[in-house]
């Protein structure tokens, strides 16, 4: 039998990984991949809910999770794309383009 | 299936370490893959088959081949490669690990309480897809719309520069 406080407690343990990875990289790759992490880790904590309690509202929201994590990644993506179109390197740190002039 | 479960937790625990941890984004979004598909394997001994399919076909299947096909694009280099090994090994990695530590004694505690375990209760496909298209069919229009935005940002953005 599988308890669902363990499964409960990876979902933490994996969503604890995504906010340490959004931390502590710079790369813009990372972030987006952090924050997928992240994502995917709530994910888990609903499935683990739905199987509970034996309620399909769990898997429901895994799919709307599934929806805004694929419109996030495509506006990422994009935004990277043009990010590099304008600077040499990926680090979040040189984006600065909209700074006032010091 | 306990054993199948403690087996793809560690995997995908371990497999999402690495993954944070790569300079060469490739390896680590490959390495994310694979964590995602160990998350479907403890969809399916957690009863939800359903989920486990979407997981491997949309997740693993669609998001991520995205994902590495743009990071393709991009052309890495070694400077970049070896400037990222750079940060990696710095220091850097203290405070959040202390935060997370932090946050992660605090969420166990709470999260986590000292219930009796349940038996886990399957959902069968059918019972989503009724609850799905008969109950939650505002969520289903919401998430139409939000991917409805999301093409046509994608679409403005990524436009040329006149």
């Amino acid at each position: 039998m599988i308890a669902w406080p363990m499964s409960a407690g990876l979902a933490l343990a994996l969503f604890l990984l995504g906010l340490l990875g959004l931390l502590t990289r710079r790369n813009l790759i990372f972030v987006l991949m952090s924050i997928e992490i992240m994502l995917n880790a709530t994910g888990l904590l609903f499935v683990t809910a739905g199987m509970r309690w034996g309620n399909p509202d769990g898997q429901i929201m895994l799919i709307l999770v599934l929806n805004l994590a694929g419109a996030e990644l495509a506006l990422g993506l994009v935004l990277l794309l043009r990010l590099r179109g304008r600077l040499p390197t990926l680090d979040g740190d040189r984006a600065t383009l909209l700074r006032d002039a010091p | 299936m306990s054993l199948l479960f403690i087996i793809s937790a560690v995997l995908a625990l371990l497999t999402t370490a690495l993954a944070i941890t790569r300079a060469n984004p490739v390896h680590a979004l490959l390495y994310f893959v694979l964590s995602l598909l160990c998350m479907a394997v403890i969809f399916f001994t957690l009863g939800a088959p359903f989920a486990a399919a979407l997981q491997v076909i949309v997740y693993a299947g669609a998001i991520m081949v995205l994902f590495l096909f743009v990071v393709m694009m991009l052309a890495l280099d070694k400077a970049a490669m070896g400037r990222e090994r750079d940060w990696i090994a710095r220091p850097v990695w203290v405070p959040p690990l202390l935060l997370i530590g932090l946050l992660a004694t605090e969420l166990g505690r709470r999260m986590l309480p000292r219930t009796v375990p349940t038996a886990p209760i399957s959902v069968t496909p059918q019972a989503v897809g009724v609850k799905l298209f008969t109950t939650d069919l505002a969520a289903v229009e919401l998430a139409s719309m939000l991917l409805l935005a999301g093409l046509i940002a994608a679409f403005h953005l990524g436009r040329r520069d006149p």
